[in-house]
């Protein structure tokens, strides 16, 4: 089994409420200077056929029209 | 007129739209998600509620259940599908309608009535599609997940060819959808999604009997 991780995240141009809510609470903690925050999902997983992982993630991880993903082998890590 | 309600693990508002349903003429009855079999039903509504416990993605999981193959097949062949709040975001997923709802831009859960204005859904040269009903109606929406979006290319398609069935009145926008849209059909004209619940406006002693003419007008296209 091929272990992997994808990495999801809602696309450029996209408001992302999530991020821009971590972004706010930041300077209350004293972490100036942090901008653009984007949050997005990771999945991990292990796959018999990692040639499919982007079909799978096109179907189902994540919704190509409104997210874009990364698909990251971690064997041997 | 028999009219079929989806059910999924954690719909919750199908009871109602069943009586909605029942209220707009003829009988109604459930369809569990693991069935593939529509039971020859006029029409399908998707109900709202947190499918599958909204996994992933609204409507993510829920697009692969087997009542959804039988509800795209059954769509495919003009049939009559309406998809309410959950049920939009399933259609959506399941690129039945255009566009995906993505997290209210407040971040908060809204929950009250809202104006709807109603555009071109169907119309006179589209017998096989859903009759427009004229003005303003007065529905609830209660969602988090709402803010209606496509690429603006997208949009300026769906426009183009009277896709947007429903918009939210000025000043209304209740979770920043682009271009107040609250509601979208497919190009065919018989597939129909918006966020408000009109299931929850068909009795006066809740405000508003709005909603039932929505349910009327998927009636009129299984006539």
């Amino acid at each position: 089994m091929a272990k992997a991780r994808v990495l999801i995240r809602p696309k450029e141009g996209i408001l992302d409420p999530q991020g821009k809510a971590v972004e706010r609470a930041l300077p209350a903690l004293g972490f100036e200077g942090i901008e653009h925050v984007r949050v997005g999902r990771v999945v991990e997983l292990e796959a018999e056929d990692p040639a499919r992982l982007p079909e799978l993630c096109e179907k189902l991880l994540a919704n190509p029209l409104i997210e874009d993903f990364e698909i990251e082998s971690i064997d041997g890590a | 007129m028999r009219w079929g309600v989806l059910q999924f693990p954690g719909s919750c508002d199908e009871r109602d739209a069943l009586h909605a349903c029942e209220l707009a003429g003829g009988e109604a009855r459930l369809i569990w998600h693991e069935s593939r079999d529509l039971n020859g039903v006029d029409a399908v509504v998707v109900p709202g509620g947190f499918s599958y416990g909204d996994y992933l993605r609204a409507g993510a999981i829920a697009r692969f259940s087997p009542a959804m193959e039988a509800v795209a097949a059954f769509a495919a062949e003009g049939g009559p599908v309406l998809g309410i709040c959950n049920g939009f975001q399933v259609l959506c997923e399941a690129n039945l309608l255009p566009g995906a709802l993505l997290l209210n831009e407040s971040m908060r859960f809204v929950c009250h009535q809202v104006d709807l204005l109603v555009e071109g859904f169907g119309g006179p040269g589209t017998p096989k599609s859903f009759q427009n009903p004229d003005g303003q109606l007065s529905i609830p929406v209660k969602h988090g997940e709402g803010r209606y979006w496509a690429p603006e290319e997208m949009l300026d398609a769906i426009e183009a060819d009277g896709q947007v069935a429903f918009r939210y009145a000025p000043g209304q926008n209740p979770n920043g959808s682009a271009r107040d849209i609250a509601g979208v059909r497919n190009e065919a004209g018989n597939v129909l999604g918006l966020m408000p619940h009109p299931e929850h406006a068909v009795d006066a002693m809740t405000g508003s009997t709005d909603g039932l003419r929505i349910f009327e007008s998927v009636a009129g296209i299984a006539a």
